[in-house]
């Protein structure tokens, strides 16, 4: 199309724009595709200048409705919807969300199956925070740790694709158990990994945390008061970033986390930097408590073998008995039976809390899902943490959150 | 624990129109709209129940009363325990409940997530927006009656709509087996139950003029 544009003297157009705006103030919409906002956030900013006087998120580009789809499917059938909610650690969330349906069951998993789900959580957690590290680093401009980052993600993703049959979305879990045991070997490789983790994690560390364009980015930046931590629902490392010792792994133990030993780490000040402190620090306490499991694996049942409404039996028993038979065809077609009653389980994910309150009838669907995600309650401080700051900062803010879209819009 | 046993007694005590809530785990009170903030207020100042984890509405479906039901979930990081407290709506139709954002700002995305998806609608709100889905969406996917499938509505920007040709196609379930019966049906007599069948590829589109638009 062309227009013919005629060049207005500055000074009249300023004119205009105060007539027309009252002020110099200019609307900026940061995303939704921005490399600094991790998926698909939008930050609708009103800046004078290079100062935000004003951050409003836009959140929602990434909403499937996941929890009107879990009530149209059974409980199994949503294992897969929870991998896509924080798609960096989708076998925390599998964990997350197996342990709430079975509260609501009055389930009780066999000790390996719990050191199963513990040890593929922690080390979700380790390539979570891998991510999210390598991200921020970006963010502020260093490249190498993203990509010594990735490296370890890497070693990481071979050993769930070993463990699970994919890389990504692993969907392992199910109501009851797990979808296989560990495979022969498994266990080994774990614990090399960790022997080779820890040093290549110090490399990684080192050449953020004595860095001094790193610290000048993010110290004293986006500080966040232990009061509105809490008053603003943050959880994770957000929220200990801030001084809060809060773990539910230490807390609220569930899946036998009482059984470990470690340490929570927390911030003194609650800035950037203190966030970046505080996962780099989990990373080695989650090698820690993969050491332990690794260790003192227990023998015996990876899955409930008790419930057999809930669980379906060995593939080759369905193949040949027909008690079996019936069984697995009628949790397939009808879901895991689950006794009516609400329940409300929250696990401490790398995100922060993941919580699912499940509202049941009975039967194999639920009647209502809701997910607390992590993400979109410590995205709900932004508004306050990037008013008066300057637009580079909100980088390095955001940044430092490390959240996931996928799992703030749902 | 022991905190959430004593501030449950002793909100029944103060609150003489709370009542016992059925639950599979944390303690749970039932309280009405009226009293809600006043019982949440009381819970935060004298049970240290300093976070609001969660906040939600459940629907029991079109033609039960109470139709919404608000569900709070806190949690004490002092005593490390859970209370669930929940209030029915009056209204079936539009349903209210009074805003908490002055005891927890992080309430404030939380109900306005509510009130995107379930349409209830929270008094004295400072900024009552929809949050997932876009400003002047017709419906409240949430409620019971929305089907799975979505409802064709016109997108924000139209123009985009008539460039791309981007409609709503139906989502792969829908009209699946699986579905939460609203009654006490017996699953194994009913299965396979079918949504509603007309919902699949073979068969035309339901009639949807019936469904009654919510203004925003």
């Amino acid at each position: 199309m062309a227009t013919e544009f005629s060049i207005p003297d500055s000074a009249a157009k300023t004119a205009d724009a105060e007539q027309e705006f009252g002020s110099e103030k200019m609307a900026l919409s940061m995303g939704p595709s921005h490399p600094s906002t991790h998926g698909v956030l939008r930050l609708q900013l009103e800046i004078d200048g290079e100062i935000v006087t004003k951050c409003d998120p836009v959140v929602g580009y990434l909403h499937r409705g996941d929890e009107k789809i879990a009530e149209n499917m059974t409980y199994n059938q949503f294992v897969p919807f929870t991998d896509r909610l924080d798609y960096l650690a989708p076998l925390a969330n599998n964990m997350a969300y197996a342990i709430a349906v079975e509260k609501l069951a009055h389930l009780e998993v066999p000790p390996r199956c719990q050191a199963i789900r513990v040890l593929t959580a922690e080390m979700a957690r380790i390539s979570s925070h891998l991510m999210g590290l390598g991200a921020f680093g970006l963010d502020v401009g260093a490249w190498t740790v993203l990509v010594l980052s990735l490296n370890q993600r890497e070693f990481l993703y071979k050993l769930f694709e070993e463990l699970t049959g994919a890389r990504f979305t692993t969907s392992y879990t199910r109501i009851g158990g797990v979808s296989r045991d560990v495979p022969d070997g498994w266990l080994e490789n774990v614990g090399k990994f960790c022997d080779q983790f820890l040093p290549a994690l110090e490399e990684i560390l080192s050449l953020l945390t004595r860095n001094k364009i790193f610290t000048d980015r993010t110290m004293g930046v986006g500080v966040i008061s232990k009061e509105d931590a809490l008053a603003y629902g943050l959880t994770g490392p957000n929220l200990r970033g801030s001084g809060v010792p809060l773990d539910l792994r230490k807390d609220k133990p569930y899946s036998g986390y009482e059984q470990y030993e470690f340490d929570v780490p927390v911030g003194a000040k609650g800035d950037s930097y203190d966030r970046y402190l505080v996962r780099g620090e989990e990373m080695r306490q989650s090698v820690r408590i993969i050491r332990q499991i690794v260790k003192s694996f227990p023998a015996g049942d990876w899955y409930a073998k008790d419930a057999r409404k809930i669980f379906a039996p060995p593939k080759d028993k369905v193949l040949s008995s027909m008690e079996e038979l019936i069984q697995n065809f009628m949790i397939v077609t009808e879901g895991p039976q689950i006794p009516a009653g609400e329940v409300y389980f929250e696990a401490e994910n790398p995100k922060g809390i993941l919580g699912f309150f499940i509202v049941s009838k009975g039967g194999g669907v639920p009647w209502r899902l809701k997910i607390r995600s992590p993400s979109f309650c410590n995205l709900s401080i932004v508004p306050k943490v990037c008013t008066g700051i300057l637009i580079s900062d909100v980088v390095a803010i955001l940044g430092s959150f490390d959240f996931v879209m996928g799992e703030c819009d749902r | 624990m022991t905190a959430p046993v004593a501030a449950k007694t002793a909100l029944k005590e103060k609150f003489a129109q709370a009542t016992d809530r059925p639950s599979a785990d944390h303690d749970a009170v039932n309280v009405p709209v009226g009293e809600v903030v006043a019982a949440l207020k009381y819970l935060r100042d004298e049970f240290a129940f300093d976070l609001l984890m969660d906040l939600t509405a459940v629907d029991w479906a079109e033609g039960a009363s109470p139709r919404f039901t608000v569900v709070y979930h806190l949690f004490s990081s002092v005593n490390l325990g859970y209370i669930r407290v929940a209030t029915d709506c009056t209204s079936n139709v539009e349903p209210t409940a009074p805003s908490v954002v002055d005891l927890w700002p992080a309430a404030n995305w939380h109900e306005r997530e509510c009130y995107d998806l379930l349409g209830v609608k929270f008094t004295a709100h400072p900024d009552l927006r929809r949050i997932l889905m876009w400003d002047g969406y017709p419906y409240h996917p949430l409620r019971k009656e929305f089907p799975l499938a979505g409802i064709e509505v016109p997108l924000p920007d139209s123009e985009v709509g008539v460039e791309t040709g981007a409609a709503v196609i139906a989502a792969p379930m829908a009209g699946g087996p699986f579905v939460a019966s609203p009654g006490e049906i017996n699953l194994t007599e009913a299965e396979p139950r079918a949504k509603d069948e007309s919902w699949s590829d073979r068969r035309p589109r339901p009639d949807q003029t019936g469904l009654k638009q919510f203004k925003g």
